[in-house]
């Protein structure tokens, strides 16, 4: 290779005691692994009378914003040492672009509030009472939209809601009937591998045929609900959350508003309202796709006849046990659509806070679904059923 | 201008304890195009927010006629703002919804016209801003132009007394911008409608502007205010000079060290 394409390398040579060149040769290149700026500043700081650095860049055979960071590191750490670092012996180009840099000073305040949060050192008390301010902010916003949501649902149920009907449908197809294949796939599974779990401990005293009672009971009074609400929950409720973000973000919302619409009215209320009336109905259909997917493993895996095992769910099963599950999954289509919905009308203004308030809704909603399964289930203890 | 349409009184905005704009005093005149223009990040679209009741000021009045907008009760801000139309930036049209029922959910929350009447309506507005025969088009299918018009046909909808634009030719080509500032002019010219208009498009400022206020981003105020053509003659403001003349004031330029 020839001399003069080398990487870049540096020397720093000392006329008097009082000044120092830094002399630069060969292509100057982020690419091409050149000496660190540190280097020269080790050997410019081991001189205590040093009062100016030139540099000498006749050698230099190409350059890029390397040289120029090179050189800025260079003067900004000697500055404070009241060393001058001269730019006259940069390439013609770099110090157009020094100049062009510091053409327009920089703002004050500006580089402290770019610092991420997480440098500046905050107090454990002031972190604590930031956290319940804005705590205590986010549960004043969440009851405010479930109370203007209630109020959206009354007028609705008036019929002097802002929503039109054809929104109602809409909503009520894709939250039924275009869900019924995962529910389908989801409940089938769930119930053939609570049907798995159960025959291997139920086989060991010869009652495979409880297998039944196990698949039947549990799909129908609470897992049915909570695969159906899951599946909801990231399909439906992450749409609502997407669907209102995206419509804040387009300024559709504020639109709605200065038309005087009100947007809970007009978008969450029919949203709820569709959910909440679809989950049951789903809930149903899982219930019975679970009971089915049981059925195909005790048939196929456990010698048990088809019937026995049919005539073994209904035995086992009563009225209470649907209504336990049914309720379950009322009550999850309200808090899913609520949290999508509300996700979606707090969403930020950017692509990436509809993201955001996608999965925040999934997560929320899920959060809130195993709180209410755990209070059900209390409550239901209490009662005795 | 013969009568005041709106009068803007020492407001203040904040966003979370910041002040944004402070100081904020003018007035608006009935059939007048009004402009507010500024820097990006001057605060010219927050301004709008507060003029049509989406975003509460920190202090200050808003007055329509002896109607204050932020002072009076939701009834009757509510009431208030059936005078308004607003276009936003991107014409912010329903999408899930077609244009005929993007400018008729208007009419059927507001008033009793029959049907008929609604599709004649929604007709007429359509045609006026040169979208006749788009009925049935969703938003996503229209140019940014013909977007933009749109939504103008759906401010317009409830023949607003006041209309409301924010950056209407941003991100337009130059023929659409000249096509909706010319609507404007037609519009005004033909129902005596007032417009508020943000831009910072010269081009528009120009064009359409009866009357303009020029909101300063360092000072977070007006600092200047006038017909555009008249401040770009003889403002003393050398920052507005600059903007007007888009960077070409050569003793401002020269201070900031281009």
């Amino acid at each position: 290779m020839d001399e003069a394409v080398k990487k870049g390398e540096m020397s720093v040579s000392a006329p008097t005691d009082e000044t120092a060149v830094i002399q630069l040769t060969g292509r100057w290149k982020r690419s091409a692994g050149l000496p660190g700026a540190g280097e020269a500043l080790g050997i410019l700081e081991s001189r205590p009378l040093l009062r100016k650095v030139s540099f000498n860049t006749a050698g230099i055979t190409e350059w890029d914003s390397s040289l120029l960071t090179f050189f800025l590191r260079i003067r900004h750490s000697l500055e404070i040492k009241g060393v001058v670092a001269e730019a006259d012996g940069l390439p013609d180009g770099a110090r157009r672009l020094l100049r062009m840099a510091a053409a327009v000073p920089e703002r004050p305040g500006a580089r402290a509030e770019a610092e991420p949060a997480g440098v500046r050192q905050e107090s454990f008390l002031s972190r604590v009472g930031g956290g319940a301010i804005s705590l205590s902010g986010a549960v004043e916003e969440a009851v405010a939209f479930i109370g203007e949501a209630a109020l959206g649902f009354f007028a609705l149920v008036r019929g002097r809601g802002a929503f039109r009907p054809a929104d109602v449908y809409s909503f009520v197809q894709g939250a039924g009937v275009q869900a019924l294949p995962i529910v389908s796939v989801i409940g089938m599974l769930v119930g053939s591998i609570f049907a798995f779990m159960g025959a291997i401990q139920l086989r060991t005293f010869g009652a495979q045929i409880y297998v039944a009672d196990l698949v039947g009971i549990a799909m129908v009074r609470v897992m049915g609900a909570v695969m159906t609400g899951v599946i909801m929950a990231g399909r439906t409720g992450a749409a609502y959350a997407a669907q209102l973000g995206a419509m804040q973000v387009n300024e559709e919302i504020d639109a709605l508003r200065t038309f005087g619409i009100s947007p809970v009215e007009f978008l969450v209320a029919p949203r709820v309202i569709a959910l909440t009336l679809m989950m049951p109905f789903l809930c149903v259909y899982a219930d019975f796709m679970g009971i089915l997917g049981g059925l195909i493993v005790g048939a196929g895996m456990l010698d048990l006849s088809a019937a026995s095992y049919i005539a073994e769910t209904r035995s086992t099963l009563d009225l209470t046990n649907l209504w336990i599950g049914l309720f379950h999954s009322f009550v999850f289509g309200i808090i899913i659509s609520l949290t999508g919905c509300l996700r979606g009308m707090q969403c930020g203004r950017s692509a990436s806070a509809v993201g955001d308030a996608a999965t925040s809704a999934v997560v929320t909603a899920i959060v809130w679904m195993v709180i209410a399964t755990a209070a059900i289930t209390y409550l239901c203890d209490l009662m005795g059923i | 201008m013969d009568e005041t349409e709106i009068a803007v009184r020492d407001l203040a905005i904040g966003y979370g304890g910041l002040a944004l704009l402070k100081n904020i005093n003018f007035t608006v005149g009935r059939s007048e195009i009004f402009i507010i223009m500024g820097e990006s990040g001057s605060g010219k679209s927050t301004l709008l927010k507060a003029m049509i009741g989406l975003k509460k000021p920190a202090g200050g009045r808003i007055l329509y006629g002896t109607m204050d907008l932020w002072g009076a009760g939701p009834d009757e801000r509510e009431r208030l703002m059936r005078r308004f139309g607003v276009l936003y930036q991107n014409g912010a049209l329903w999408t899930s919804m077609t244009l005929a029922e993007n400018v008729s959910l208007p009419l059927e929350q507001h008033t009793d016209l029959s049907r008929g009447e609604i599709r004649d309506t929604v007709a007429l507005k359509l045609a006026l801003v040169g979208l006749a025969g788009f009925e049935n088009f969703y938003p996503a299918e229209l140019s940014g132009g013909m977007a933009r018009r749109a939504g103008l046909a759906r401010a317009m909808a409830l023949d607003p007394d006041i209309l409301f634009f924010d950056e209407p030719s941003a991100g337009l080509d130059p023929v659409n911008a000249r096509m909706l500032d010319n609507l404007i002019l037609r519009i005004r010219d033909s129902i005596g409608s007032t417009f508020v208009v943000v831009t910072h498009e010269l081009a528009s400022i120009f064009s359409i502007g009866d009357n303009s206020v020029y909101l300063d981003a360092d000072s977070g105020t007006i600092t200047a205010a006038g017909h555009p053509k008249v401040l770009l003659a003889q403002s003393e403001d050398r920052k507005v000079r600059n903007f007007l003349t888009r960077g070409n004031e050569k003793s401002y330029a020269a201070d900031r060290g281009n």
